[in-house]
């Protein structure tokens, strides 16, 4: 059944929206869409060292992305510069750095348009398995530090005054935003692994009361932006990432109907 | 250490040994010395400014680059902050935020509801709220899972009259029943002087400290407050043997 790269794209894409629906949430609500595309910048070097070393993709992008991280909470404390330049120097710089590096990799062929948007006929039974196992380990750690990372999300001293060491589970959490890049570059793409973390989660806070179900309709809106965006992709042979990402935006309209209508509701 | 020893320390919550903290070359608060035990209520007062929130922040280990030292005996800690913003990205409602730090049961979330008097607001949203609602519900929040130490921050800004009088009976109810230890910071003399155990007037330093009764008699409490005295509740003049300059430093008049 796995030799249909179908149904292989499809098990990766259903490993990869389980994982970002919880994160997409944080990355909404602690304001961190502009970090995860200075990560998701950051991974094109990941990407083109794995190629240049023939070392493992997602491996290679998680350490890349990783170091990025750390040096950006590095810089924001030696620095008096505010947080959106020093992403924005991070992102960049490290985008062309890696484009500067593929200049020099002229010996590999490169398939640049399935870098940028993902390929579904990239993904291997190998990548299933980073995708899944890799998928439960950010899980498992994200239910770890859900405590102190939800309680200084909403308010910083109130975690620290209570003892629950939010900087910690900052740093924490902050890995896991790189590890969830590595695992879903060759999915979604690195351009649009952003969308995929942002749109669905933007979705459930439409519709949703507490942050519990936010949580959860940021699952099933991935899920659905998974499925829906795989199967437009392979009926009008379009690019996978950019497809799931469009039904994402799709269903995130829907949730917009859904709130007229309860303010209507309302009155 | 001696058995002795512990036992005459083993009611301490937490304690600063000349504890200060500046930002941008500019002291907050220097120099301050207290303690609060179990079953006590320690009251900050002083002027907008003087260091008050500083100081209990100081206290709860939210500042780390301090001089002198902090020794916090307890981990049970509730916390109501003087301001507190919270992001309305996020769906929050009151039930939400009731279990922020420590997950408590049902019952105690109703029960720390009910005494503050919002229950009624359990599955509201935190962002419907009005200013003294949340004030209370912040309360609640910070009592519900019965700490050993709290600091409560200006906890009934906002609070109507009624309300705010119910709610500082409330709070010297919490510290006999639950025998734990409050730092508080207010500005109701009144409540200061007839229910606290200790209280520590702040101007930038410690001005001074000691019972109600004995900082009522001090000399430099007289100067800040004495000839009000009769007026305690309407006027508040801050008057001083000594000036701030912009860098912190004291000088004598």
């Amino acid at each position: 059944m796995l030799d249909d790269f179908f149904i292989r794209a499809l098990i990766a894409g259903v490993g990869v929206a389980i994982v970002t629906g919880p994160l997409g949430c944080f990355v909404v609500w602690r304001r961190l869409s502009y970090f995860g595309d200075t990560l998701a910048h950051s991974a094109l070097l990941g990407v083109t060292l794995a190629y240049s070393m023939e070392f493992n993709i997602a491996f290679s992008v998680f350490i890349i992305s990783s170091l990025i991280a750390l040096t950006l909470i590095q810089l924001q404390k030696r620095t008096n510069l505010p947080g959106d330049a020093l992403l924005g120097l991070l992102a960049h710089s490290s985008l062309a750095i890696g484009l500067v590096v593929i200049g020099f990799l002229s010996f590999i062929r490169f398939d640049i348009m399935g870098l940028l948007f993902g390929d579904i006929l990239a993904v291997t039974v190998n990548d299933l398995l980073i995708i899944w196992i890799g998928g439960a380990l950010i899980l498992l750690v994200l239910k770890l530090i859900w405590k102190p990372l939800f309680a200084s999300t909403v308010n910083y001293e109130l975690a620290e005054a209570e003892g629950l060491n939010p900087d910690r589970a900052k740093a924490i959490f902050t890995i896991l935003m790189a590890a969830i890049i590595a695992i879903s570059i060759k999915m979604v793409g690195l351009l649009l692994i952003t969308g995929m973390l942002i749109i669905p989660a933007a979705m459930a806070r439409n519709i949703s009361s507490s942050p519990q179900k936010m949580v959860m309709y940021s699952i099933i809106g991935g899920l659905l932006s998974v499925i829906l965006g795989l199967f437009s992709s392979l009926e009008f042979n379009t690019a996978s990432g950019p497809s799931i990402i469009a039904a994402s935006l799709l269903l995130f309209i829907l949730s917009l109907l859904n709130i007229k209508q309860s303010i209507k509701l309302k009155n | 250490m001696s058995r002795n020893n512990m036992n005459s320390n083993q009611n301490i919550l937490v304690k600063l040994n000349g504890a200060g903290f500046s930002l941008n070359n500019k002291w907050l608060v220097k120099g301050v010395s207290l303690q609060v035990e179990k079953g006590k209520i320690v009251t900050l007062i002083g002027p907008n400014g003087s260091g008050k929130s500083t100081t209990a922040k100081i206290a709860l280990g939210i500042y780390k680059k301090i001089d002198g030292s902090v020794e916090k005996y307890t981990s049970k800690v509730g916390y109501v902050p003087q301001k507190i913003s919270i992001d309305w990205t996020l769906p929050l409602r009151v039930n939400d935020f009731m279990v922020l730090t420590e997950s408590i049961s049902n019952e105690l979330i109703d029960e720390a509801l009910s005494l503050t008097g919002v229950i009624h607001l359990k599955d509201k949203n935190l962002g419907d709220l009005s200013g003294g609602e949340f004030q209370r519900v912040l309360l609640a929040r910070a009592i519900s899972k019965k700490p050993e130490l709290l600091v409560l921050d200006e906890p009934v800004q906002g609070v109507d009259f009624t309300g705010e009088i119910a709610l500082y009976e409330l709070i010297k109810k919490i510290s006999d029943e639950l025998n734990c230890g409050i730092l508080l910071i207010s500005h109701d003399l009144h409540t200061v002087m007839s229910a606290t155990d200790h209280v520590v007037c702040l101007n930038g330093h410690v001005c001074c400290s000691g019972s109600p009764m004995d900082v009522a008699k001090n000399n430099e409490y007289k100067a800040l407050f004495g000839e009000q005295a009769s007026q305690i509740l309407s006027r508040y003049e801050h008057r001083h043997d000594h000036v701030h300059t912009s860098e912190g430093e004291i000088k004598k008049n």
